[in-house]
């Protein structure tokens, strides 16, 4: 459905933040691409969702194939009707809007075709919302921020939504929460999801495929079961030891493994 | 008694204008960080489009004042996509300079077609008095209030209901996330532009009708936006209606109630600016955050 072949982002002309990246998101599965902090994650949602440009970033070499058509070069509100829809980090919902009006901000494209049935949808989802509808989105709590995010991506009716940490700043018993939604999301609507996130486990329970990256390229990639089994995952996605208890920090003066993979 | 009605009347009139012509200044500010000086000038274009649909057309004169209206959010989309779309991502004193330079362009322009001498109006809103409370107040000055509080109800319907409406307020408050949505901001840009060539343009007709006449001291009126806007937070909108109030008000009863020889009446409004510079630099309503221009 969605494939990256190769691709090449510079920021302002000289920083070259993506080498050759590639990767394949098949149509109504959930894809996870992990990554420690700088690693590129969040520039290859940009690099797909054209919103790159305002960023000053450029795609150089490569292309983004969407549905079989290319659209690296498209700009990002042609991109978001063609069925994209990027969640992004840290939330970003529009804080003096209420909750509803959020949602409406989502469904722009669509204009006020089945307005409510898609409110209702959302709401069904996140029963929270709904209590909170008509409240100013600025004064909600970060799970419910998320949520709301998440909700006005479903207003756009997107074939693949592009989720950016959706576990950034949340208590742990929310991001399961979050994760269960996104889950049924995908099973429900048969919407496609490119998940980004540092939260490795998370990641891995929800995701039918994963990605591994590093300073801009892909190390690994493999079924979640194989990553969980992988050494290298193990020691520094996970914190874990080969023989699987948690990894003390005791142990991390004498032996500090290499990765394997070569970046 | 008498004379803190009227001036209160008045007041509100003047006030009620000043606010439509700083909501447009918000609007702008608000979704493109872009400050126009050149707001004021919306106020005379607005004037003299009419004087020419009504007094030197001779359209039946609620025809020309909606024909005027919508050459003024003409020419304001116009002057967005010409000269304000070519400088984005420019610096801010750049783009002051830009519209400052505006500003005296469109001034000049008025001028070359119309001339500078002042010209005598269409004159549509009745001029006749009533009497409230014993005192006598022009009918023209409570249609301007009224007419105001209708294109505040509109805008304000328009702003919560609308899905157009709620895109401008997305990329208000978050640009980029509204981008991420398929919101095109170009395109919030140019109905910003639009509202605040409207809103100054029904303004400066407004006040040509109370003056009875058009000049070029309507776009003078504009220089008050300065103090409403920073009363009432650059950033704001009810802010800019109840920061128009504010000034409108208080010029009127300092001109009233002070010595006419210090003429106090026009410098009001700006000891107010300094004021609350000085005090409360974000204004009444105005988001508390830093920002270096």
């Amino acid at each position: 459905m969605l494939a990256l072949n190769n691709i090449e982002v510079i920021y302002n002309d000289v920083i070259l933040v993506l080498k050759g990246l590639s990767l394949e998101v098949p149509e109504g599965r959930i894809v996870a691409l992990l990554g420690s902090n700088g690693a590129g994650k969040s520039t290859t949602l940009k690099a797909i969702s054209g919103l790159l440009k305002p960023e000053n970033g450029e795609v150089t070499d490569g292309e983004v194939r969407f549905l079989d058509q290319p659209i690296h070069k498209k700009d990002a509100a042609e991109i978001v009707r063609m069925g994209i829809f990027q969640v992004m980090e840290g939330r970003r919902v529009f804080e003096h809007l209420t909750v509803e009006e959020n949602l409406r901000a989502g469904a722009y494209i669509r204009g006020t075709r089945s307005l409510a049935q898609d409110l209702e949808l959302v709401y069904s989802y996140f029963p929270r919302l709904k209590e909170r509808r008509a409240q100013t989105a600025g004064f909600l709590s970060g799970g419910e921020q998320q949520m709301l995010a998440i909700g006005r991506a479903l207003m756009a009716h997107p074939k693949l939504i592009m989720l950016d940490e959706p576990s950034l700043g949340l208590a742990p018993l929310l991001v399961e929460e979050i994760f269960r939604i996104i889950k049924r999301i995908n099973q429900e609507q048969r919407t496609t999801i490119l998940l980004v996130e540092q939260n490795a486990r998370l990641a891995l329970d929800a995701a039918d495929h994963a990605y591994i990256m590093e300073n801009g390229r892909i190390v690994l990639d493999g079924a979640p079961a194989a990553l969980k089994d992988n050494a290298d995952v193990r020691e520094f996605y996970l914190g874990l030891n080969e023989v699987g208890g948690r990894k003390s920090y005791r142990d991390v003066k004498h032996y500090k493994r290499r990765k394997r993979w070569l970046s | 008694m008498e004379k803190l009605i009227q001036l209160t009347l008045s007041g509100v009139a003047n006030g009620a204008i000043f606010g439509l012509v700083a909501l447009g200044f918000v609007l702008i500010y608000k979704s493109s960080d872009v400050i126009n000086f050149a707001q004021g000038e919306f106020l005379l274009i607005g004037a003299y489009l009419t004087y020419m649909t009504v007094q030197q057309i001779g359209l039946w004169w609620p025809l020309g004042v909606v024909v005027a209206v919508l050459l003024a959010a003409a020419v304001g989309v116009l002057i967005e996509q010409l000269i304000l779309r070519p400088l984005i991502g420019e610096p801010a004193i750049s783009v002051i300079m830009v519209t400052i330079g505006l500003s005296s362009l469109l001034r000049a322009i008025v001028g070359a077609i119309w001339g500078v001498t002042p010209r005598a109006a269409p004159q549509f809103l009745p001029r006749e008095t009533v009497t409230i409370l014993g005192a006598s107040v022009g009918v023209d000055k409570l249609w301007a209030i009224a007419l105001a509080l209708i294109l505040f109800a509109l805008l304000t319907l328009f702003f919560r209901r609308s899905s157009e409406g709620i895109a401008m307020r997305a990329v208000a408050d978050d640009q980029q996330a509204a981008l991420s949505m398929g919101i095109s901001v170009k395109r919030v840009w140019a109905v910003a532009w639009a509202i605040a060539a409207v809103t100054a343009a029904v303004g400066g007709i407004l006040l040509m009708s109370i003056f009875g006449g058009v000049s070029g001291q309507i776009a003078r009126v504009g220089l008050l936006v300065f103090p409403v806007v920073i009363l009432g937070g650059l950033d704001s909108i009810p802010g800019a209606i109840l920061g128009g109030l504010i000034i409108g008000l208080l010029q009127s009863y300092a001109g009233g109630y002070l010595p006419p020889e210090l003429g106090m009446g026009e410098v009001m409004p700006f000891i107010i600016l300094l004021l609350i510079l000085l005090i409360r630099p974000y204004g009444l309503f105005g988001q508390t955050i830093i920002e270096r221009v």
